[in-house]
């Protein structure tokens, strides 16, 4: 047994394993899928895209009306919650000994460490409770709440990936501090960044609780802010907990659809993204 | 700060660049005294020197004596490092650049720095990373970018190599295009004086090859700061040579004296590859 054919046994042997851990880990992934798309496809019809629920007890109808509800609530979400994660999250790789850095930080980790339905709460004592009514605003807040510590901590991680020298060069050339950070660097990792976030709005998109008694759902076509509104994720809850079989199929379909929605958001953005900033390779 | 900012003959250079704008013996800058510290740590001491225009000048020594933190003390990079600090006077024309009436991008604008690695703007053009430094300072119209982008290509001697592809990535290039193109786009915004940390270090001979030869050609325009650990390279390439050893200066003089009779008996060990 020579050393040249002992390296090349361990080095199959390590590919083998990690091919292996690699497939345990996708596996589910798969499953879920292929689960969903076999449970939730027979559903899916025109109507289910185009119309709003049938009275309880009657067949028909779709569910447009949490589609909707969904690209409402997470838009309005994202439109708080992006910048403002961003914002905090360039922040704190441009400062990292800046003591609000530090009180930042541990915000956010204390925040993504916090149960979804813990911030649900949040929001409707600070929100529902005192306006005195449910809101998609309220769930909206609630998800932003969720959505910014993801956003700041991808972001400066992303932005600490960037070598150091590429930001000195920028400074030897002149450039004042904030446009280096930002059309050097930033710009530099925005890749990364604009995949961080798009990983956060799907995170939020499939969140349940917060939205439970924060935007609580509803039965109708809504596009006002201030009222109950329905969202994907409340649907998939009340027709799998309904007592009817055809809403258990719907609850199947809904979920199909949730993560069509998610899936074409991050793909179209991912293009848009490519097509906008092209890297030649 | 009004003496710092560029005459306005410069905001438009011509094609072909004027001839050395000053008399071959004059000092462009000087350090006076000047001691870079980090913190508590003095990292260079007390270090009084004279760059003359429009000639190389090489800083040689063992590593960690503190040449890269003096050469970033002279386009004021030393106090963006963590705990930066400094002590002393160094004048840019007779100017203190830590005046405190002295911006301090403008002031690099007049003291363009070149690094040991390439560290072209990977998201830019080849273009754009040669128009970078004109454009921060707010100069835009087309046709002058058009004629400093290429009349710097020319002077980093890549012009020939990316002329057709002016508009694909910097990342395409090898290494040392790469290099060249880090020294055109620091002189793009015709500074006073170029900073090189060396600038070789990272590159194959024949590109180091082609970098020598280039400073012979920017010497006419600039006056050239460069640090090297490579002996034969100070040789061949700088008028004057300074010795530094553990922070502070030990000899400096005349390229070809330092190499042949040094004064202090540590320049002769050291360029006699006794230690370093
Ligand atoms: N950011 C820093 N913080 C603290 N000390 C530093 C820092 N950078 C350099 N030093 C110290 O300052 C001294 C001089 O470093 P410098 O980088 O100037 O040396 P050098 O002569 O350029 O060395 P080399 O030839 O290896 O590049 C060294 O002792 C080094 O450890
Ligand atoms: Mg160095």
């Amino acid at each position: 047994m020579n050393h040249r054919g002992l390296r090349r046994g361990v080095s199959n042997l390590m590919v083998g394993l990690v091919t292996g851990v690699v497939l345990v880990a996708l596996l589910p992934l798969a499953f879920i899928l292929v689960n969903l798309a076999l449970q939730g496809a027979g559903s899916l019809s025109l109507d289910f895209f185009t119309r709003t629920p049938a009275p309880a007890g009657e067949s028909g109808g779709g569910v447009v009306h949490a589609i909707v509800g969904t690209l409402i609530i997470v838009g309005a979400a994202s439109a708080i919650g992006l910048p403002v994660g961003l914002a905090a999250g360039i922040y704190c790789a441009e400062y990292p000994a800046s003591r609000l850095t530090w009180t930042t930080r541990f915000v956010a980790d204390v925040l993504n460490g916090t149960p979804s339905i813990v911030v649900g709460v949040f929001a409707w004592a600070w929100i529902v409770a005192t306006q005195r009514h449910f809101s998609a605003l309220a769930g909206s807040a609630a998800l932003a709440i969720l959505m910014i510590p993801m956003v700041l901590r991808t972001t400066e991680e992303m932005i600490k990936l960037v070598p150091s020298s590429l930001r000195e060069a920028a400074l030897a050339l002149g450039y004042p501090r904030w446009r280096t950070s930002l059309s050097i660097v930033v710009r530099t990792t925005l890749p990364g960044i604009v995949t961080g976030s798009l990983l956060a709005v799907a995170r939020i998109a499939g969140e349940t609780a917060p939205l439970l008694f924060t935007a609580l759902g509803s039965q109708y076509l809504s596009f006002r802010p201030d009222q109950p509104m329905a969202a994907l994720p409340l649907t998939v809850f009340t027709y799998a907990t309904g007592p009817y079989e055809e809403w258990h199929r719907y609850a199947w379909a809904s979920a199909l659809v949730l993560i069509l929605v998610v899936l074409v958001l991050s793909v179209g953005a991912r293009l848009a993204i490519r097509r906008r900033f092209d890297f030649h390779g | 700060m009004s003496d710092l900012q560029p005459v306005a003959s410069r905001t438009a250079p011509p094609l072909v660049r004027a001839p050395a704008r000053t008399s071959a013996s004059e000092v462009r800058m000087e350090t006076v005294e000047v001691s870079a510290m980090y913190g508590k740590f003095t990292a260079v001491k007390e270090v009084s020197l004279r760059f003359a225009a429009n000639r190389v000048h090489a800083l040689i020594g063992p590593s960690g004596c503190g040449k890269s933190t003096f050469l970033r003390a002279l386009n004021r990079m030393h106090e963006l490092s963590e705990h930066g600090w400094i002590t002393g006077r160094v004048l840019l024309d007779g100017q203190d650049i830590y005046g405190s009436r002295v911006n301090a991008m403008q002031l690099r604008r007049r003291v363009g720095m070149v690094f040991q690695r390439p560290t072209p703007f990977p998201t830019m053009s080849i273009y754009d990373n040669v128009a970078a430094g004109l454009r921060v300072h707010g100069r835009h119209r087309r046709a002058e970018l058009d004629t400093v982008v290429e009349q710097s290509l020319q002077q980093a001697a890549l012009w020939d190599e990316v002329k057709e592809r002016l508009r694909a990535s910097a990342m395409t290039l090898s290494g040392g295009q790469q290099q060249r193109l880090c020294i055109a786009r620091t002189v793009a915004p015709s500074p006073d004086v170029v900073l090189l940390d060396e600038p070789t270090a990272s590159l194959d001979p024949q590109s180091t090859q082609r970098i020598e030869e280039l400073l012979f050609e920017l010497k006419r325009d600039y006056t050239i700061v460069i640090v090297t650990h490579n002996m034969q390279q100070a040789a061949r390439v700088s008028d004057t040579t300074s010795f530094f050893y553990m922070g502070t200066m030990v000899e400096s003089g005349p390229t070809r004296q330092i190499f042949t009779t040094p004064a202090d008996e540590q320049t002769e060990a050291y360029i006699t590859g006794r230690f370093g």
